[in-house]
């Protein structure tokens, strides 16, 4: 009994083992370097697909319950409504004008402010890291103004500027400043002494290591920050529209929620969604380009 | 020792004799002048640090020698002796707190622009690739990019390292980023070279091939060399007068001129010869004192560096 079950035991682990050799690939390069691909193919494939799985099971879901009406389409909206819904607006336009028109005017407002901040971030950043005086001087200030809460400042700035762009692309380009500064600052604040000193002794002017040495190692700080900014000056965009305008998605936004139209909101949601993605893209592509002579970054070191 | 020179270095060697000596014609003409700007006299320096907790900590106590001009001064003590703090000194990135750094018989006020620093640790700038790096002195001090960008390749040929002129420094191997930095610092053919341990964190043999190298180009353009070593047989070997310092706070113990022959030739074969050993076990019993003294003060007592086996 025993001595049957061990060979048959035996037999599997044989059938393993040859299974396993024919597997193997011979030892030369090449062909290892195929089976890696193709592993890493495989898994590729695999993940996309997981991925496909997740969307499907969740919008699948939400139809579902909603269709049972087990959730109530009228507080919960459902996703054939959202369709509908893109759809009557790319059709027939919404209450404000066209839906392109509506995208328009926040890419605008958000690309706006994202210019704006980003500069002045990086402008402040660099000239206070540079100048410690100045950087204790104006360091209370800029820590209190960065503990407002800065939304609320979009009030004043319809106040101030009215319903149109400005106002919108004053309070994103706030909102970006804060975080785009900061790391600025850090950036130019951790340039290694050594370079410094290397190029000063080299007889760089003070706008040489400015331009040569402390932008580019504080490049690396300020990038990471511009991931974070794009949101914001969405934010920025959308919550000013809220606060009062003509047009824009966040009006649109507003509009449906007046109008009890989940359907309204997701949609809008949806093509935000599709604009930050579509910045956070470039922005990684700028991110690979000006970073491109980082170690690791350099695609035929990629190891397989 | 011959397999020293029948590596690529070798090439790279007779390519620095090849290279035109621009400066043969100028040396000539002013030769007094460029000589007497190239001398270097510390006198009386003291360098105190102030913590940020505001208690100040001597590192160099009442430093006094000179380099003269075209010498090559090696500079020898234990770790912490302030070393590193004289030589940014005389390049005028830090003033003395007392005694005064002259060059050229002028006060060092600020940063001279004929003098190259080799730092203690990697200073290439790592977003610039080997060619812009090695370009940059010339650059800064304005001359036109296509000229510098063709000198800079000279020089890139010159310490060996052609067909690397686009890598970025991390592409590099670390002796190959010392043979960069070597090429950016004598690109703007400098009448003062100031060295800390530039060969210290390199193996045994690239060491070698390097010291030889820049003894060859040291002697083309004869620039004052201020070199910074915790290796005594590197120190003895390559340079005219060898300076021991004392264990922190630094103050020199004592100076010594070497009298051997030049051109020496080969760094690894020169330390066989009697004259030689003997040089160094004289400055090796004055140096051991202070390194022990050293480690003494650390609470460690690890075998020290730079004795030979
Ligand atoms: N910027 C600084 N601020 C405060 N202390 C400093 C500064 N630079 C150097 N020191 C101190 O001065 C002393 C001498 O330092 P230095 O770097 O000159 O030593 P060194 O002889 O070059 O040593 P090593 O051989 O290890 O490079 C050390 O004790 C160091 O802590
Ligand atoms: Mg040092």
């Amino acid at each position: 009994m025993n001595h049957q079950i061990s060979t048959v035991s035996d037999a599997k682990a044989l059938a393993a083992i040859q299974e396993d050799l024919r597997q193997t690939p011979p030892g030369d390069e090449a062909s290892i370097a195929d089976a890696a691909r193709a592993r890493r193919r495989r898994r590729r494939i695999q993940v996309q697909a997981a991925r496909v799985a997740a969307v499907i099971v969740i919008v699948g879901g939400w139809q579902l319950f909603t269709a049972l009406k087990v959730v109530d389409p009228f507080f919960f909206g459902q996703p054939t409504g959202i369709a509908h819904q893109l759809v009557d607006w790319v059709q027939n336009g919404t209450p404000y004008g066209s839906l392109w028109l509506q995208i328009e005017v926040t890419m605008k407002e958000a690309l706006g402010g994202f210019v704006y901040g980003t500069l002045a971030g990086i402008v402040l950043g660099v000239l206070l890291g540079q100048v410690p005086f100045l950087a204790d001087v104006l360091g209370p200030f800029i820590k209190v103004l960065n503990a407002v809460p800065r939304i609320v400042l979009g009030s004043i700035f319809v106040v101030w500027l009215g319903f149109g762009p400005t106002s919108k692309i004053l309070l994103a380009s706030v909102l970006v400043f804060f975080v785009v500064f900061f790391n600025a600052f850090q950036g130019v604040r951790e340039v290694d002494r050594n370079l410094l000193a290397n190029v000063r002794v080299l007889g760089a002017s003070r706008s040489q290591v400015i331009r040569d040495v402390v932008l580019p190692s504080a490049v690396v700080w300020i990038i990471a920050s511009l991931h974070v900014a794009f949101g914001f000056a969405i934010i920025g965009a959308i919550v000013g529209e809220f606060l009062g305008s003509q047009e824009g998605l966040g009006l649109l936004i507003s509009y449906s929620q007046n109008h009890f139209l989940p359907d309204g909101i997701f949609t809008a949601m949806l093509i935000i969604a599709v604009i930050a993605l579509t910045a956070e893209g470039l922005i990684s592509q700028l991110e690979k380009r000006l970073l491109s002579w980082r170690p690791g970054t350099h695609v035929e070191t990629a190891g397989l | 020792m011959t397999p020293i020179s029948q590596t690529p270095t070798g090439a790279a060697r007779e390519a620095a004799g090849a290279l035109p000596a621009p400066h043969a014609a100028t040396r000539a003409a002013g030769a007094n002048e460029a000589q007497e700007r190239s001398r270097i006299e510390i006198v009386g320096v003291t360098k105190r640090f102030v913590s940020p907790t505001g208690t100040a900590m001597t590192a160099l106590r009442d430093v006094s020698f000179s380099v003269e001009p075209g010498q090559f001064c090696a500079v020898v003590g234990p770790t912490g002796c302030g070393k590193s703090t004289t030589l940014t000194m005389v390049a005028g990135l830090e003033r003395p707190s007392a005694g005064v750094v002259r060059v050229g018989g002028q006060a060092v006020d600020g940063i001279a622009d004929h003098m190259s620093f080799m730092f203690q640790s990697d200073a290439l700038l790592p977003w610039k690739s080997v060619l812009q790096n090695v370009a940059l002195g010339p650059r800064f001090r304005g001359v036109p990019k296509s000229e510098a960008l063709a000198k800079a390749r000279e020089w890139i040929r010159v310490v060996g390292l052609s067909g690397f002129e686009d890598h970025h420094p991390h592409q590099l191997s670390g002796g190959m980023r010392k043979r960069a930095t070597l090429a950016a610092s004598l690109i703007s053919e400098p009448s003062i070279l100031l060295m800390d341990e530039p060969f210290g964190a390199l193996d045994v043999q690239t060491k070698a091939i390097m010291s030889n190298e820049l003894l060859t180009l040291w002697e083309r353009t004869r620039p004052s060399v201020l070199f910074i070593t915790h290796d005594l047989e590197e120190a003895v070997a390559l340079a005219d007068r060898v300076v021991v310092m004392t264990a922190g706070p630094g103050t020199v113990k004592a100076v010594y001129d070497i009298d051997l022959p030049r051109p020496r030739g080969a760094v690894q074969e020169i330390r066989f010869e009697p004259r030689f050993l003997e040089l160094h076990q004289q400055i090796w019993e004055s140096l051991r004192e202070e390194v022990e003294r050293a480690y003494a003060r650390t609470g460690r007592t690890t075998e020290t560096r730079g004795g030979r086996q």
